[in-house]
């Protein structure tokens, strides 16, 4: 799958207070929450980004709250992918299970600007900047991730276990 | 091979001798939980798993704590939602209101989770548990749904950091203090899917409550869980609650650490962890200009009744200063009984505080306390995020129940030693 849009980028640590904030955990609905997508860290973001665009961060994306609702409000607002320095590792978790591509790489979380047209193979994790026309690899998918994403997620992965074939 | 706790404990849950760090294992379960925030995402998911019936009930909670007593309509069907799934489901510890606690208060006052268990909970904060000698880590609601149906769950085994304290800090200092500080020292992704083991004499010599606050506070340096060998004072902590056997585990002396830190506390000061992130740490005298408009006292950081016992030794016979809102919140209908009956409620209504029933309101800016614009609050709990009191320009100072009671008195950022005496 392929990937093309526009960069939003933001800083280091970016919390899930910031994804979605906790006044608006009185629901789970995708759409609801998707416009309040990345309220407190950019009031304008919601509005203004296009779907198919691409939020870029720094270290630690994702961090505090366990809650779910940041990575739906994130593929509610259908941004594309996100990309990363690294991810606080519930946020990790949340985005494979609900099936949010997400990506990390150092370098291009540091070089990628604003407003930049870039390009992602989510398969091979190349990440191409067609703006300033520089690629990037990013860190490989774990195999247990790349198997949850094959049989559709989490819960298509469990479904497969609780009702064997023919049963 | 030697092995830490944690991997002792994953080790006994998938089955095998041996776990490294860096291995995917899949383990057994010894409780799973929700609340009123996560449980309806998690309920959607155990059905479309094919979930019929929990794995077992006896081993799964529902707590409606953040936004109950609830606050509004929305939050009221969200937990009607949760209600009627564990009804539906026979689950014996759904916890209605009157017999709420918050969460990670409460479970382990009930007995529901014990040393040597593998607990996940759809709440950043499950990592509390730690503080029994537990594997307890905070995951999504879709995990957590999923885990209903199988009663198993995946992890990569976490390397492990040791955290070794000793010295003799300053009178006031407590569990929040230095889990504060080492937040401080390493940085909120310091510990970034790492084990963190808490361990050294200033750690034995502590209290259950407060272990449990350092504990709950891992997450905050992004730790998956944050662990303490259970000892004498864990066991009789558990003896008389737990409501099954459990397993006392101890890291081996040749463990292997990513990295092991041994830090001298001695004359460290009451620890304050400035806006906007736990780690922007200072001591509590650097900070005194600073004018404060709320404080509260509560959380499953600091909402336990020797939190509160710490607070009326500062708030006995003192008002809270005019201009300030003191909002205390014990942690559960039992940490509420004994404030009531040891005096700790009197004192606090005298003092002018307002005292609330358990929830988790204001700590994630539910309700029960929210920011205006340009306010400021010291507050006992664990986030001091842009906008999670409240208004985006508003402020959080996180600290311990001394500070933030002396803070109330003051009405400005104080170090307990300004108000009284120890």
């Amino acid at each position: 799958m392929r990937i093309r849009g526009r960069i939003w980028k933001f800083g280091d640590d970016i919390d899930t207070d910031a994804i979605i904030p906790a006044r608006y955990l009185n629901t789970s609905d995708p759409e609801a929450l998707a416009r309040h997508c990345m309220e407190d860290a950019d009031p304008s973001f919601a509005a203004r980004m296009a779907p198919g665009d691409i939020i870029l961060a720094g270290k630690n994306f994702g961090c505090g709250s366990s809650r779910e609702h940041a990575p739906i409000a994130i593929k509610g607002a259908r941004v594309g992918l996100v990309v990363a320095a690294s991810f606080a590792r519930i946020f990790y978790r949340n985005a494979f299970n609900i099936g949010l591509p997400i990506l990390e790489s150092a370098p291009a979380a540091a070089e990628i600007r604003e407003g930049d047209e870039v390009e992602v193979d989510i398969e091979t994790g190349v990440i191409t900047d067609h703006t300033t026309r520089k690629t990037y690899q990013a860190k490989p998918i774990p195999a247990f991730m790349r198997e949850l994403l094959a049989a559709g997620g989490l819960v298509a992965y469990v479904r497969r276990r609780t009702q064997p074939a023919g049963g | 091979m030697p092995m830490t706790i944690s991997e002792k404990i994953l080790a006994a849950r998938c089955g095998r001798p041996q776990v490294n760090p860096g291995e995917l294992v899949e383990v057994r379960l010894d409780f799973a939980f929700a609340n009123d925030i996560t449980a309806p995402l998690a309920i959607r998911v155990f059905r479309e798993a094919g979930g019929e019936r929990v794995f077992d009930p006896e081993r799964v909670a529902m707590i409606p704590d953040h936004f109950v007593p609830n606050k509004d309509i929305p939050s009221a069907m969200q937990t009607r939602e949760m209600r009627e799934f564990a009804l539906a489901q026979g689950l014996p510890h759904y916890f209605e209101v009157g017999r709420m606690g918050i969460e990670h208060v409460l479970l382990p006052e009930q007995g529901l989770v014990l040393p040597g268990d593998v607990i996940i909970g759809a709440d950043s904060h499950t990592c509390t548990y730690g503080a029994l000698g537990a594997f307890a880590t905070g995951v999504g609601s879709t995990d957590l749904g999923a885990a209903l149906v199988t009663g198993t769950t995946w992890f990569r085994v976490p390397e492990s950091i040791r955290f070794l304290y000793h010295g003799e800090p300053e009178a006031w200092v407590g569990g929040k203090d230095l889990i504060l500080y080492t937040i401080g020292r390493i940085g909120v992704d310091g510990a970034r899917y790492k084990a963190m083991e808490f361990a050294g004499p200033l750690i034995e010599r502590l209290p259950m409550s407060d272990r449990f606050t350092i504990s709950n506070m891992a997450v905050e340096a992004g730790a998956k869980v944050g662990i303490i060998a259970p000892d004498e004072v864990t066991d009789a902590y558990v003896r008389g609650r737990a409501r099954r056997g459990y397993t006392f585990y101890r890291s081996d002396a040749d463990a292997i650490y990513e990295a092991v830190h041994t830090w001298d506390l001695s004359g460290l000061e009451p620890q304050v962890a400035c806006p906007h992130r736990p780690d922007n740490v200072r001591g509590v005298s650097e900070l005194r200009e600073v004018r404060i408009d709320q404080s509260v006292i509560g959380s499953c950081t600091n909402g336990r009744l020797e939190d509160l016992r710490t607070a009326a030794e500062i708030l006995r016979g003192r008002k809270v200063a005019p201009h300030v809102r003191c909002i205390i919140i014990p942690g559960s209908p039992e940490v509420f009984r004994h404030a009531l009956a040891e005096g700790l409620i009197q004192i606090f209504v005298e003092a002018e505080a307002a005292v609330s029933t358990p929830t988790c309101g204001p700590c994630l800016g539910g309700y029960m306390g929210i920011l205006a614009a340009g306010e400021r609050a010291v507050s006992t709990t664990n986030r001091n995020f842009v906008g999670r009191m409240g208004h985006v320009a508003s402020e959080v100072y996180l600290a311990s129940p001394a500070v933030a009671a002396a803070s109330a008195v003051c009405g400005r950022i104080a170090h307990p030693g300004d108000v009284a005496g120890r």
